[in-house]
């Protein structure tokens, strides 16, 4: 049973990511400069030259011919060739993920932590006041930008992976505030008080328990806000992470790299939210359809 | 209302008609160039001094948050909307229709619509008045930015679609559609309004990140956003302290809509 | 007793300085190749600078060429043939001697049409085979199918290449050799052990040990590592950083005076571009153009956002191509007055505090530039106040380099540019694919299949007489007419030149700073890290 739903959504997941790397190259070939190079502005260049810079570019107008010579690639481990660093994107990819995930997984983990904790201890302690600080923090950490939080580390000298921290807390903290909170105005959780459970006790097995689910949710998206805080915050830094790559790949609409980035993001965020998925399944009642 | 989102209205409020009135209340126009005057610091003729373009940053504050104190909560309560109506859906139908719609809204989490953006600026015509471009920008963000809150309220969808009101309201004959908008949207209010009032500063960040690719606001119309990339010049800022006006102000605005929106109190009915 | 840890005490010192005598600095990306015959970016040519080994050095400080792999040169047949004398007991660094069938082997892979070599384009001067002959021990003949304009000047950028070495790809004659790459954070060039300069003690060069090339793109992030001590060198710096780093550390930025940078403006004047008709009238207008050019404060653009360090342009040539300027060309006035003289000449009149044409439409048009650049940015603030002096309403637009390159060299949907231009060259032969007329890169009007009017076909002619001439007084007088012709017909708006901002740290020694690129390390085999041991070996 178990293998059989894991199966359907590894199935799932790929073939998702497969039509998001289509969608994605049709995005950056619809977009404007598509098949420029801004080598055509070299005047040292010959005619020759600059026609033979523009058939390089060319090649990859047809957008099905693309994507199935990519497809047929991918099935060989070669993932293409990337124009504007001028080495394969598999070795790209070996180089710069190691360090993406690692900060990502800070980032994250980071994030969802001092977020939760701030939203329990908000919840616990219920006092006038008391979410002043979390909520400033918060709204310190929206209004400023990733550049700028990513400046600020780098002159203290502390790790860029943090930064990323700063940017998922806020919206973990406002999610799981908003949540705890509801949940902790439910019949079962006064009920839970009226019995004289201690304080802590309500807080994590009546309120904290049954929201859980709820805040799985809370994983897929911290994913996604990760990878987008971490490309401004590695250009930033010059991190030679994969944030960094698809800025590169963007500026030099590098139709290869776009598109291995966009199914691993794909693939990322889907396995990340097919977790929370079955978490939230698993916590539902059997009577209830399952998600798939 | 308590006393502290009073206080917060009275912000909120002196804010909006301070943008609206700026043409009446800052000294010079957003645009003009004092080239005499160049990061001339605050005096009683710059209230907030000038920018390396000797503009009075005071005045290109207060225009500024018209541009953003309008167009941000607009594209957040579009994506919001929308996001409600995708997630709301995705949770309230559940099985296939579920499956689907998660699937949608992953892979449009995924997608690099960055190029969308660059396709759209480039069909528009290159004399398009920077007012128009501004609007154009927040309303894509607002159309592309509801995929992550559309994950989060379906997932708030699943736990409120069993609930016993709902039930209930179900058993007592009531169709499908009216349950999903009399009865489980308005439940969704404290997912929605937490989602918008993210949404707010996230999309006045987008919009001066964009202006690193062309998009968004464009001179000399000023924009929070765009004062706020002047932050990245880190030792100016240290230098010159009151470049941080427009963040305090975001920083206030922000807390302000938070306190105003805050509505755990009377989060469910029973 | 004490010999033994006063040994060990210098050695410990000579180590830990040799360790030290290690120049750094920043490429803003990776190098896209080490081969030095497909160099066509930045950070692929500063390794090539480092680590090839030419026939022909252009001095980048005195500007004159001299000779480095080759004792002498000859040119004759009108630029058809260079004749050179080799300098002998040359060795590549892995010991292989220099020959002159390294000379033919490097001339051949570098002509070969397969390679599509950027280095290659300006020898291509006409179809044909390119032969290189060995006359003698150390003579070497390049003969070409066709003249090549300033042709010993070019092999300044022809690094030469091993026919016979088991390394090909990594035996070089330069003062560095390529030691370590790890992608996406640094390059290590160590010192080539076999390079053939001595200095005027007999001193084998480099000093330096290596040089490391961080890759760096943020600029406030290099700032930070520089005022750390991490780096020795900043290139290219902004007006901004410049200005900063000179109030806490002044005895560390350089400004060498203005380069040979451009900032420009042009017109769209293609026939067929998606224009109204009338706008396309007012762009063809000379008038309409030099009014545009009059009412462009150029000392506000140098002032405000280049903060003096920066020079109103007149023309095509910067102040710092000493030989190729014409002095008589001078900058517009900035003066309001002229522009609308101008104007009015040419049937504009005012209506309230708006610009019409002679058909009553009101002037007001775009101008583009590339996104991400805060300099270009501010110019069009400041042009779009300075043309709203004049009743013309200027609208800005920045836009991605792709979508700005598809623009102008595409689809010609734009009205007019703000770009900048990096010259790298001194002679104009390479500026011909700008002002040929049926040059892909003649940018304001590319790919005419004839002159469209009668000035462009003027120009056509003295470049090509300059580029065909051998004679550097003719030629020179040749081009002071394109460049007369240039500022009459104002195709292109120059408006300022950069000044070559950079900054150096204490420690480097025998820095001689040059505007022409690279303007601190060009003489890199001389520098030396302060307090080295180095030059006492």
């Amino acid at each position: 049973m178990l293998a059989s739903l894991l199966l359907r959504q590894a199935r799932r997941i790929l073939l998702t990511a497969l039509l998001g790397g289509l969608l994605g190259a049709t995005l950056v070939r619809l977009g404007p400069g598509f098949d420029v190079d801004e080598r055509e502005l070299d005047s040292r260049l010959s005619a020759d030259s600059q026609q033979a810079i523009r058939a390089e570019r060319a090649r990859d107008n047809n957008i099905a011919s693309f994507y199935f010579r990519y497809l047929v690639g991918l099935v060989h481990g070669d993932l293409g060739f990337s124009r504007s660093l001028n080495r394969p994107v598999s070795e790209l990819l070996k180089e710069r993920l190691p360090l993406t995930l690692v900060s990502l997984a800070y980032g994250v983990l980071g994030g969802v932590s001092v977020g939760l904790t701030f939203a329990l201890l908000t919840v616990w302690w219920r006092a006038p006041g008391v979410d002043v600080v979390p909520a400033v923090l918060s709204g310190l950490c929206l209004a400023a930008p990733a550049a700028v939080i990513a400046l600020l580390f780098l002159w203290m000298g502390a790790a860029s992976r943090w930064a990323i921290a700063l940017v998922v807390f806020p919206h973990v903290y406002r999610y799981a505030k908003n949540q705890l909170v509801a949940t902790s105005q439910s019949p079962h959780v006064v009920a839970a008080q009226a019995k004289g459970l201690s304080g802590w006790r309500v807080l994590w097995a009546h309120v904290f328990t049954p929201a859980a689910p709820q805040l799985a949710a809370l994983a897929g998206i911290s994913v996604s806000l990760a990878f987008g805080a971490s490309i401004p915050i590695e250009v930033i830094c010059d991190t030679p992470g994969v944030g960094q790559l698809a800025w590169r790949a963007a500026l030099d609409r590098d139709l290869p790299l776009l598109v291995t980035i966009t199914v691993l993001v794909a693939v990322m965020t889907l396995v990340v939210n097919s977790m929370a998925d079955l978490a939230l399944a698993a916590w539902r009642s059997p009577s209830e359809s399952t998600v798939a | 209302m308590t006393r502290k989102q009073k206080f917060a209205l009275v912000i909120l409020g002196v804010t909006v008609v301070a943008s609206l009135g700026a043409a009446y209340i800052a000294p010079s126009s957003y645009s003009e160039q004092f080239r005499d005057a160049i990061s001339a610091p605050p005096s009683s003729r710059f209230w907030l001094g000038t920018d390396e373009l000797g503009r009075d940053r005071f005045a290109r504050l207060l225009y500024g948050t018209r541009v953003s104190l309008l167009l941000a909560p607009a594209a957040a309560l579009l994506s919001t909307l929308i996001a409600a109506l995708i997630g709301g859906a995705a949770g309230y139908l559940g099985g296939r229709w579920e499956r689907v719609l998660t699937a949608g809204v992953d892979l449009f989490l995924s997608l690099p619509w960055l190029f969308l953006l660059l396709a759209v600026r480039a069909l528009l015509p290159l004399n398009t008045s920077p007012v128009t471009s501004v609007m154009i920008t927040f309303l894509l963000l607002g159309c592309l930015g509801w995929a992550a809150p559309a994950r989060m309220i379906r997932a708030g969808t699943r736990t409120l679609v069993n609930s016993d009101y709902l039930v209930q309201a179900s058993a007592s004959g009531i169709s499908r559609w009216r349950l999903f908008w009399r009865h489980l949207l308005p439940n969704l209010r404290p997912i929605l309004l937490a989602q918008f009032w993210i949404s707010v500063p996230l999309f006045i960040l987008s919009e001066a990140n964009l202006g690193l690719l062309g998009l968004g606001v464009s001179e000399p119309l000023p924009s929070w956003g765009v004062m706020l990339r002047e932050l990245e010049n880190y030792s100016a800022v240290l230098q010159n302290p009151w470049m941080l006006a427009p963040a305090i102000l975001l920083v206030v605005v922000v807390s302000c809509l938070q306190l105003l929106l805050r509505t755990e109190e009377s989060a469910f009915p029973c | 007793m004490l010999i033994r840890p006063a040994i060990v005490l210098l050695l410990g010192t000579s180590l830990a300085l040799s360790a030290a005598n290690e120049l750094r600095f920043c490429l803003r990306t990776d190098p896209k190749t080490f081969d030095p015959l497909l160099v066509e970016d930045e950070s692929s040519a500063t390794v090539r600078y480092l680590t090839g080994g030419v026939l022909v050095r252009l001095n980048r400080y005195t500007q004159e060429l001299e000779g480095e792999l080759a004792t002498k040169w000859k040119v004759s047949e009108s630029g058809r043939r260079i004749d050179f004398e080799l300098r002998p007991g040359v060795r590549f660094s892995d010991g292989t001697p220099f020959t002159c069938q390294d000379v033919a082997y490097t001339m051949h892979r570098l002509m070969d049409p397969a390679l599509h070599s950027p280095v290659a384009d300006p020898f291509r001067s006409a179809p044909g085979e390119v032969e290189t002959k060995c006359t003698g021990p150390t003579g070497a003949t390049v003969r070409f199918p066709g003249p090549v304009a300033a042709l010993a000047a070019q092999f300044d950028q022809v690094a030469v290449l091993s026919a016979a070495s088991a390394h090909k790809d990594s035996a070089v004659l330069g003062p560095f050799e390529l030691g370590e790459y790890k992608p996406g954070t640094y390059v290590l060039l160590r010192r080539n052990p076999n390079y053939w300069k001595h200095d005027a003690n007999g001193h084998p060069l480099p000093y330096l040990d290596s040089i490391r090339l961080e890759i760096q793109q943020n600029r406030e992030l290099e700032l930070l590592r520089f005022r750390r001590g991490e780096l020795d060198v900043l290139n290219k710096l902004d007006p901004d950083i410049y200005d900063r780093l000179s109030s806490e550390m002044p005895h560390a930025v350089v400004d060498a005076g203005p380069s040979l940078d451009w900032e420009t403006v042009f017109f769209n004047q293609v026939q067929n571009a998606p224009l109204p008709d009338y706008k396309r009238r007012w762009f063809r207008s000379t008038d309409f153009r030099r009014a545009i050019s009059e009412g462009i404060r150029r000392d506000d653009i140098v002032r405000i956002v280049y903060k003096g360090h920066a020079r109103a342009a007149a023309g095509p040539v910067s102040v710092a191509n000493h030989f190729w300027l014409n002095p008589a060309i001078q900058p517009a006035s900035g003066s309001e007055g002229a522009a609308m003289a101008l104007l009015e000449h040419a049937g504009f009149r005012r209506a309230g505090g708006t610009l019409m044409d002679s058909s009553g439409n009101k002037v007001e048009f775009s101008m583009i530039t590339n996104a991400g650049n805060k300099l270009h940015e501010r110019m069009l603030a400041l042009i779009q106040q300075d043309l709203g002096r004049l009743g013309i309403q200027l609208n800005v637009v920045v836009l991605d380099f792709p979508s700005l390159v598809e623009r102008i060299s595409r689809t010609y949907n734009y009205e007019s540019v703000l770009m900048a231009w990096t010259n790298i060259d001194l002679d104009p032969s390479a500026q011909m694919n700008i002002w040929l007329s049926s040059a892909a890169n003649h940018q304001w009007n590319p790919n005419e299949k004839a002159p469209e009017t009668s000035w462009e076909a003027e120009i056509d002619k003295w470049m090509q007489a300059q580029n065909a001439s051998q004679d550097p007084n003719k030629r020179k007088a040749y081009f002071d007419k394109v460049q007369q012709i240039v500022a009459d017909q104002a195709p292109m708006l120059f408006l300022v030149n950069p000044n070559a901002l950079s900054a150096v740290s204490s420690n480097l020694k025998n820095v001689t700073p040059a505007v022409l690129s690279p303007q601190i390390y060009w003489n890199a085999d001389r520098l030396q890290i302060g307090g080295t041991l180095v030059s006492e070996r």
